[in-house]
């Protein structure tokens, strides 16, 4: 799978990718945790589904570190998938996430707010750059192997 | 919050984190400046968690959850030590971005923290 030197430590813009996908986990796993804690009844599908995206950050994160390269794939290709498809559902139809009653930009900035509304403006959209950064590195890693 | 202190905080961790994303990408290593902008920054997020438990003494109480207020707050705290760890632990111009990094989501954090002070409801 993956022919990388395991031994190499990684390469610079890598450990930027890895610190800002600690940043943002830290970030989702706090807020959303807390949110689930103190206030789940009131959003449950969102903060549940903000949940899962916290865990599949710090998957990430860890997966960026330490090059398991298939869990790195397949956590940021979820993420991308994740941003696109609730950004757009807040956006189009927070009902589906039980935000019909929330303002549009409390979604992803008020109490109710989580990591990919809007797709990730509470998180200055880097919920929603940084798995296509993340992907790019990821594919020109593959490529410079096989070549 | 003290409001000026707030604006503060926020300018400081900004200035560190261009800074240190600029110095960092032209190649410098971590060095006095760079690190010592990031204890700045804790220094100056430190004296935010006082300003904070004396606050509510002084009749200003959040108008959001005061716990996650409290999550957010000792996270923040967290992430200066941290950069500043991995930048002593690896010397490269890399890690000076990551003191950049680091500040730069400190002043996200911080905006937040107002924001959950003034104005979200609990």
């Amino acid at each position: 799978m993956s022919t990388r030197r395991p031994s190499a430590p990684l390469r610079g813009p890598a450990r930027i990718l890895v610190a800002v996908y600690a940043v943002l986990a830290i970030a989702a796993t706090g807020r959303s945790g807390f949110q689930i804690v103190d206030r789940f009844a009131e959003a449950p599908v969102a903060f549940s589904l903000s949940a899962v995206a916290a865990v599949v950050y710090i998957l990430a994160t860890l997966a960026l570190a330490f090059r398991w390269d298939a869990v790195a794939w397949v956590t940021i290709g979820f993420e991308l998938l994740g941003v696109l498809v609730i950004g757009a559902l807040s956006i189009a139809a927070p009902d589906v996430l039980g935000l019909g009653d929330v303002d549009v930009l409390d979604r992803a900035f008020g109490r109710e707010g989580t990591v990919w509304a809007l797709f990730g403006a509470g998180y200055l959209c880097v919920p929603l750059a940084l798995p296509i950064i993340g992907l790019v590195y990821l594919a020109r890693g593959r490529r410079s192997r096989v070549a | 919050m003290i409001d000026v202190f707030t604006i503060v905080l926020i300018a400081v961790a900004t200035l560190a984190g261009v800074l240190c994303v600029v110095l960092g990408l032209v190649g410098r290593k971590p060095a006095d400046l760079t690190i010592l902008s990031l204890v700045a920054v804790e220094v100056l997020l430190l004296a935010q968690v006082v300003i904070s438990i004396v606050a509510p003494f002084t009749g200003d109480h959040p108008t959001g959850n005061l716990g996650e207020y409290w999550v957010y707050l000792v996270t923040a705290c967290l992430i200066p030590p941290a950069a500043i760890a991995w930048a002593l632990a690896d010397r490269s111009r890399w890690s000076t971005v990551v003191l950049g990094v680091g500040a730069l989501a400190i002043a996200v954090m911080v905006y937040r923290l107002n924001q959950i002070w003034n104005v979200q409801l609990a």
